[in-house]
């Protein structure tokens, strides 16, 4: 079965909807029941637009017994179009290829298995544009 | 609120410590620290831990550590801040005794990293789970992202990155507590295995057990029992920054440091050109860099280049920075370092330290941050 604390996040990690403010505009990923900005309680539910640039990255070597068949593989934190910014995996790349502020964009991808049963768990990565 | 000084502390030996259980460990440190203050009873206690559950299974430590301890039915109070519950732990049993609660507060930390948990996931609790952790992000990921945002921001080079752990070992040589009492070179850094690029083991901190404990009183009862140089905590702040790394407007600078250093030196009526020395939270090389500009003790981007100078180092100084060895060689028992941060500061300024001692140490500091930052304690301690 699967299990509350992974499809509750489904909106966010499938199609990547976010909170904006209704008061001040700011835009919250994943959304929030207040605005630290403007502390309004008031939302809209947006989708992001999937594209941004790469502001840092890693590549992780040492990973977690739960990645670590995948190691190794590229980390970065990308600022999407919308200013949001967020941690992914960037997938399908030549590490020293990887440069701060290169352009890329989400795609919906596999992100881990939870559990003994190894219920696949899915989610957005970043590719190159 | 009360002056309160510090007037005792104890801690174990940092390491792999196979033979000592989670409860002995912490028991040693408190022992050793109640016996230093000459004291005959402690009023309340505080544990600093950052996952007794899931590196060892158990929680409730307030209650196991006052039980073996053997100082039942006193208030006992676990509290958590990631890598900074040892820190809390100390601002916990400040406050207690400033506002009059209580007269003699032990503040304590530990953790027994080594009982065969999965170390990088018990670590990476400290970071968003959801939205970092669920991407494969580890802690020393998320501090190599730091390093290379630094590194393409201010070109700090991997030498001088690798001066931090270079400096830090030579200074926990002559630390018998360390866990590491070895020097290394520029090289062996740089030709480490790769944990998370560009950080490689050896700008990590290191798997470790270990506890440490002091003890908090007011000045009064100080001035009665201690002799001169009485320690007094001249401030205790603490400051939040997200959880998540990647929400922040800046992956170089450190809000929470930022925050709680000026609200710390505005307390104790000084800038950071009055500290003589710093213990600073160094979990990766790279953060003592961040930390040092952050303090105020280097410009934004300076931190690097003054590591490499030697302008940390305690022999030629402009401002001596982990002389216990830092996490890096002393080693990281989660939650038992902001309390052996603040012991080297009371050695320091107590001249106790040995060879590592500063001279004419008057004020000292302790940073201790949990995550990549979320948390941050700051502590001034200066000896009257």
């Amino acid at each position: 079965m699967i299990s509350p604390k992974y499809f509750r996040e489904i909106p966010q990690r499938y199609r990547l909807e976010a909170g904006k403010c209704s008061k001040c505009g700011m835009i919250y990923f994943p959304p929030r029941l207040v605005c630290p900005e403007c502390k309004s309680k008031q939302f809209e539910l947006i989708k992001l637009n999937p594209e941004g640039k790469l502001l840092t990255y890693t590549i992780i070597r040492v990973a977690s017994d739960k990645f670590s068949i995948q190691a190794p593989y590229a980390v970065g934190i990308v600022e999407l179009k919308d200013g949001v910014k967020l941690t992914t995996q960037i997938a399908d790349v030549d590490f020293d290829k990887i440069k701060i502020g290169m352009k890329l964009k989400l795609v919906f991808r596999k992100i881990q298995d939870e559990g003994a049963a190894g219920l696949h768990c899915y989610g957005y990565k970043a590719i190159v544009i | 609120m009360k002056d309160v000084a510090v007037i005792g502390v104890g801690m174990t030996q940092f390491g792999e410590l196979w033979n000592k259980s989670i409860k002995d460990i912490f028991v040693e440190a408190a022992l050793k620290a109640i016996e230093n203050a000459k004291v005959d009873h402690i009023d309340s206690m505080y544990v600093g831990s950052m996952s007794s559950g899931l590196f060892v299974g158990q929680e409730h430590l307030g209650a196991v550590m006052a039980d073996y301890l053997g100082v039942n039915p006193i208030p006992a109070t676990r509290v958590e801040s990631a890598c900074a519950s040892g820190g809390l732990a100390f601002r916990q049993a400040y406050l207690e005794v400033a506002s009059g609660c209580s007269e003699i507060v032990l503040a304590g930390g530990v953790e027994k990293m080594t009982d065969g948990a999965d170390v990088t996931e018990a670590l990476a609790t400290a970071a968003d789970q959801e939205y970092e952790v669920y991407q494969g992000v580890t802690f020393p990921g998320l501090y190599a992202m730091i390093a290379n945002a630094h590194m393409h921001q201010y070109k700090t080079t991997r030498k001088q990155i690798a001066s931090v752990a270079v400096k830090n070992h030579k200074n926990g040589v002559n630390n018998p507590n360390a866990q590491f009492r070895s020097e290394i070179s520029i090289d062996k850094v740089l030709s480490s295995t790769l944990v998370a690029d560009p950080l490689r083991l050896l700008d990590c901190s290191p798997v470790s057990d270990g506890g440490a404990a002091v003890i908090l009183c007011s000045m009064d009862i100080a001035k009665k029992i201690t002799k001169s140089p009485i320690i007094r905590i001249k401030a205790s702040v603490q400051a939040s920054d997200t959880i998540a790394l990647h929400s922040r407007k800046s992956f170089t600078t450190l809000n929470s440091v930022t925050t709680a250093a000026q609200k710390a030196y505005k307390v104790a009526g000084i800038t950071s050109k009055d500290i003589n020395f710093a213990e600073v939270h160094d979990c990766f090389t790279i953060a003592e860099i961040v930390v040092s500009e952050d303090l105020g003790f280097f410009e934004k981007g300076c931190g690097g280049p003054a590591v490499e100078e030697g302008s940390t180092s305690i022999e030629q100084g402009k401002i001596p920075i982990n002389t216990s060895g830092g996490l890096k060689s002393k080693g990281h028992p989660v939650g038992a370092t902001g309390i052996a941060q603040v012991i080297e500061c009371y050695e320091q300024l107590t001249g106790q330290a040995g060879k590592r001692q500063v001279k004419n140490a008057r004020i000292g500091l302790t940073q201790n941050m949990g995550g990549s930052g979320a948390s941050c304690v700051i502590n001034i301690l200066e000896a009257i």
